[in-house]
């Protein structure tokens, strides 16, 4: 089964077959390929009373995604259902409210079937932090899915639900949609509210939605987006309805090609790949226009400083106090800190609150955090000068298909350096997408597609026009 | 401790178990020695990294905190008290009559 939430709204709609019964068949999906460990919670019953609700709710009249069903990030509170951050720390937290996408979600009439595995609080390319156990690749189980929405990325590609949820601080929607070869999009900064997403860095940290296609994508980012008094940094401007302005054609639209990402340290078979998606754009009426992103360079040193500076005061809160893990024995208050912390978090969180700690420690405070922001303002301009001359920017998502397991956690920077050409998009705090643009050694390439502030909607049309002519959204992995 | 500045470009700055150890507890992390030793392997392999910010010149950049400076508001400073205290606490390692409790801070 592959279907899409496109095929399945027009199902449902039509009466051609029930919400439930599309759940119960992920359920057994879900069950069949539970070696993947893309979930880390299935909530079987909750999801066929929901979908039996959904069911009820068709014949009063619904939305498009009424009944439709959908796997969350584990990242999103969920009220009254186990919400774990891939961490120790919150292997048993239960929150006490849903976060505005899951209810936006749910107003919208999507059925949750469960919360995906992710890198231990979204941090890390690879899904291997997660204290649930590392997540596998539909096409190869050998390999990575990516991180940290791995979960999300694998559930969609072995299609085990039509749609998800992830969250993109420095790629983490992009990378594993690439490396899975779905469709995953990251918001522009401040579209979708982060109320009640657990919190890594919050000036880089945006909620977006994975799965088959840019059309799908476009259903549920106009469920998601919209503005949310509970974010203090959630924007009020009008959503559009994603979903009606797909179809326009492309004849003149300026694609950037960025010279930078088109480089020396890409795998030379991906830039063929991605080459080949540019000439079919070209077919299409567009045209190509050499750009320069120079300071892109320096991006992972500063996401480096700057998302371990934000991620070291957020996990502040990780004390044993209010809620999550509690060590066993301690001495006196400083030591149940100490311990509760130690061993509640895994090494890649420890390490990056470290690092955090130490950028923002005193006397190195001018050295590290003041100038990483310095050289944010560059990497931003940098795109505003771009998008002088283009419409949409476009190169790989990531330098090198799905890695093997294993590969790349030995040296932290090694694994830093995979998300070269999406973490300055999330600095400029720009909407971007990967989407399946071919494959290499049976294995899926991602391009991307980064957009101007709050232009989802064209970025969105540009990748559904290439799907409408191609079919690599649409390839299955072997034995799925 | 060689600190990241212009003078120093692309040295690698070790940090010692000492320096490691001060970190950790303004993190309020607690170490053993073969993680001391550990962390300060990888710390400093990520401050090498980090250190190549410095071939950019920034003088007289403005530094940039958010991506959307201007659209930050107030709002009006009010009891929203959408969650109840029970229901707070239900999540709690530990409670009593209402409060949460942590080992006895002063004697």
């Amino acid at each position: 089964m592959t279907l899409t939430i496109t095929k399945i709204a027009e199902d449902l709609a039509a009466g051609r077959c029930s919400s439930r019964e599309i759940v119960d068949d992920l359920l057994v999906r879900i069950k069949a390929h539970s070696a993947l460990n893309a979930f880390i919670s299935v909530d079987e019953d909750a999801a066929r009373q929901g979908a039996e609700a959904a069911d009820r709710a068709r014949r009063a009249g619904a939305g498009v995604l009424a009944g439709v069903p959908i796997a969350h990030k584990d990242i999103f509170c969920t009220s009254g259902v186990k919400t774990t951050c891939g961490s120790r720390m919150l292997a048993d937290f239960v929150p006490p409210y849903d976060a505005t996408v899951v209810e936006k979600m749910k107003a919208a009439g999507c059925v949750m079937v469960g919360k995906t595995n992710m890198d231990e609080f979204a941090m890390g390319s690879s899904n291997e932090t997660s204290f649930f156990g590392p997540v596998r690749n539909p096409w190869d189980p050998q390999r990575v899915p990516g991180g940290s929405s791995g979960g999300s990325a694998a559930a969609v590609a072995a299609r085990l639900v039509p749609g998800a949820t992830g969250t993109d601080t420095g790629g983490s929607i992009r990378q594993p949609a690439a490396l899975c070869g779905i469709t995953g999009l990251k918001p522009s900064y401040g579209r979708v509210s982060r109320y009640g997403l657990i919190a890594f860095a919050s000036s880089l940290d945006q909620a977006g939605p994975l799965a088959q296609s840019a059309a799908d994508c476009a259903h549920l980012l106009s469920a998601m987006a919209g503005f949310d008094v509970r974010d203090a940094t959630s924007l009020d401007v009008p959503v559009p309805d994603y979903a009606a302005t797909l179809g326009k054609d492309l004849k003149g639209l300026r694609i950037g090609v960025v010279k930078e990402h088109f480089a020396q340290g890409v795998e030379p078979a991906v830039l063929d790949v991605l080459r080949e998606a540019l000439r079919e754009y070209e077919r299409q009426g567009a045209v190509l226009v050499d750009v320069s992103l120079p300071n892109s360079a320096h991006a992972v040193p500063c996401y480096y400083v700057l998302a371990p500076a934000e991620a070291s005061s957020n996990l502040a809160r990780y004390d044993g106090v209010r809620y999550g893990f509690r060590a066993a024995e301690y001495k006196d208050l400083e030591d149940m800190y100490k311990k509760t912390r130690s061993e509640g978090f895994g090494p890649e969180v420890k390490r990056r609150i470290m690092i955090g700690t130490y950028a923002l420690s005193a006397g190195y405070y001018d050295a590290y955090y003041l100038k990483a922001l310095k050289l944010r303002r560059l990497i931003a301009d940098d795109f505003a000068r771009a998008f002088e001359r283009c419409d949409v920017l476009a190169g790989p998502a990531s330098p090198s298909t799905a890695f093997a397991l294993g590969a790349k956690n030995t040296d932290p920077v090694s694994m830093y350096l995979n998300d070269i050409f999406t973490i300055p998009v999330n600095l400029a705090g720009l909407p971007a997408l990967s989407m399946p643009a071919g494959f290499v050694g049976g294995l899926p390439v991602g391009m991307q597609l980064i957009g101007r502030y709050l232009d989802e909607a064209r970025l969105l049309n540009v990748a559904h026009r290439f799907q409408e002519v191609t079919d690599w959204h649409a390839r299955v992995p072997a034995g799925i | 401790m060689v600190a990241c500045n212009g003078s120093t470009l692309h040295r690698i700055p070790l940090l010692n178990a000492e320096e490691i150890e001060k970190v950790a507890h303004l993190a309020r992390l607690g170490l053993n020695r073969e993680e001391r030793e550990a962390y300060a392997l990888d710390l400093s392999r990520i401050l090498d990294l980090v250190s190549q910010m410095n071939a950019v010149a920034t003088d007289g950049v403005e530094p940039m905190t958010h991506p959307d400076e201007a659209g930050l508001r107030l709002r009006p400073d009010g009891v929203s008290g959408e969650i109840d205290r029970d229901r707070l606490l239900a999540i709690a390692p530990k409670t009593r009559d209402g409060l949460y409790l942590v080992p006895k801070v002063i004697e």
